[in-house]
């Protein structure tokens, strides 16, 4: 799966290949299995296996070109994809049906766990057991860290705001909105249009 | 069931959800102040054992606010909370997606686009380590932590099953 592509410059037809588009309770079915099933984080590989594999209601360059979009907004890669494939293919109404789709599994059980964890979360041996949790939770999130950045840090400076980024928030206490306002608009000055900035030699996998 | 608490679950949540540029962890400094500090909803490591058990739960990694929000107001404040925190960025998501095509013309998008990537990252990470402070608390959390990073480093694995090796693993050894 090539991030890194560059979307042409011609506009791609809403669900590209499908020849009728698919009805408002089988995307919602869809994205309620995916909801489901995508235990262990990377929703993105379910939903490309889902949508492009399974169901073929997009291409894979329509399926990039929207990846790309979650990832450049604030909001969850998982839930704003899915409000980007439900519109394209059936507008606002299956963007809400995809979005519930998506957050239904996982928010009833996390209703009810926070009501067991409420109830019980003083045991000892829950304690314990979520102790270990929280742990491999931080090895976890390191690890995206590193496979995200491995995938989407191509140029020499981009270590330099990741570093400013990081001392800006745990350091210098400056809140998480003005440190992505600030470094995010220094940043985004840096890569203007018409300058070329060098590119780290190992880029890309 | 507590209503005076909705409007501040509202813009709580509504604010954080701005903030989750590259995904749900980069708010988590500012999740940590407001519910834990500002609001006590909950304490920070009740924050740290719902947020970790969240990751391995099906679907969007942040549907733990559901559980903030049923603390602090029970079932309407469960739905208020997925409301304030999907709706903005939802419409925004969906007015830009329809935009997109347009603004491929636009030279900026690929600035914005090349600026934010290092800043999602490193926002990433620093609400990692704000997590890590009430995660990683001796020894041997630090060895199941390190761990867990190098194994998914190096094997495909699906990273559920090491966090419920992790449960199981505390359960005996805590």
């Amino acid at each position: 799966m090539s991030e890194a592509v560059t979307t042409p410059a011609a506009p791609t037809t809403p669900s590209a290949n499908a020849a009728a588009p698919p009805s408002l309770l089988q995307i919602f079915t869809e994205f309620l299995i995916i909801g489901a099933t995508s235990f262990g984080g990377g929703v993105v590989a379910y939903l490309r296996n889902g949508l492009v594999s399974k169901r073929a209601w997009l291409d894979d360059r329509s399926f990039v070109e929207l990846l790309s979009i979650s990832q450049s907004l604030p909001g969850l890669n998982s839930t704003n994809m899915a409000i980007l494939v439900g519109d394209r293919l059936r507008g606002w109404s299956g963007a809400v049906l995809a979005f519930l789709g998506m957050c239904l599994p996982g928010g009833l059980l996390m209703y009810g766990v926070g009501m067991v964890y409420h109830e019980h979360g003083d045991r000892a041996l829950v304690t314990a057991a979520l102790k270990g949790v929280a742990a491999a939770a931080v090895g976890l999130i390191l690890a995206t860290a590193v496979q995200l950045g491995k995938k989407s840090l191509d140029h020499k400076a981009d270590p330099l705001f990741v570093i400013i980024t990081v001392l800006a928030v745990n350091r210098l206490h400056l809140s998480v909105l003005t440190a992505l306002l600030g470094v995010g608009v220094i940043a985004t000055l840096y890569y203007r249009p018409g300058v070329i900035r060098p590119k780290s030699e190992e880029a890309h996998t | 069931m507590n209503l005076k608490e909705l409007p501040p679950l509202v813009r709580v949540f509504a604010y954080l959800s701005l903030l989750t540029v590259g995904g749900g962890m980069a708010a988590f400094p500012e999740l940590k102040i407001l519910t834990v500090e500002v609001h006590h909803w909950l304490t920070f490591p009740q924050l740290v054992h719902l947020y970790s058990v969240g990751q391995m739960a099906p679907g969007p990694n942040m549907m733990m606010i559901v559980a903030i929000g049923e603390w602090a107001a029970g079932l309407l404040g469960a739905i208020v909370v997925v409301i304030a925190f999907f709706g903005p960025t939802g419409l925004l998501t969906l007015i830009v997606g329809r935009l997109w095509t347009k603004l491929s013309k636009w030279p900026w998008r690929k600035s914005i686009q090349d600026g934010l990537a290092p800043v999602s990252i490193g926002l990433l990470l620093a609400g990692c380590f704000t997590f890590a402070r009430g995660a990683v608390v001796g020894f041997d959390t630090a060895a199941i932590a390190a761990g867990t990073l190098l194994i998914l480093l190096r094997y495909k694995i699906n990273p559920a099953l090491l966090v419920l090796a992790a449960a199981i693993l505390g359960a005996f050894a805590f």
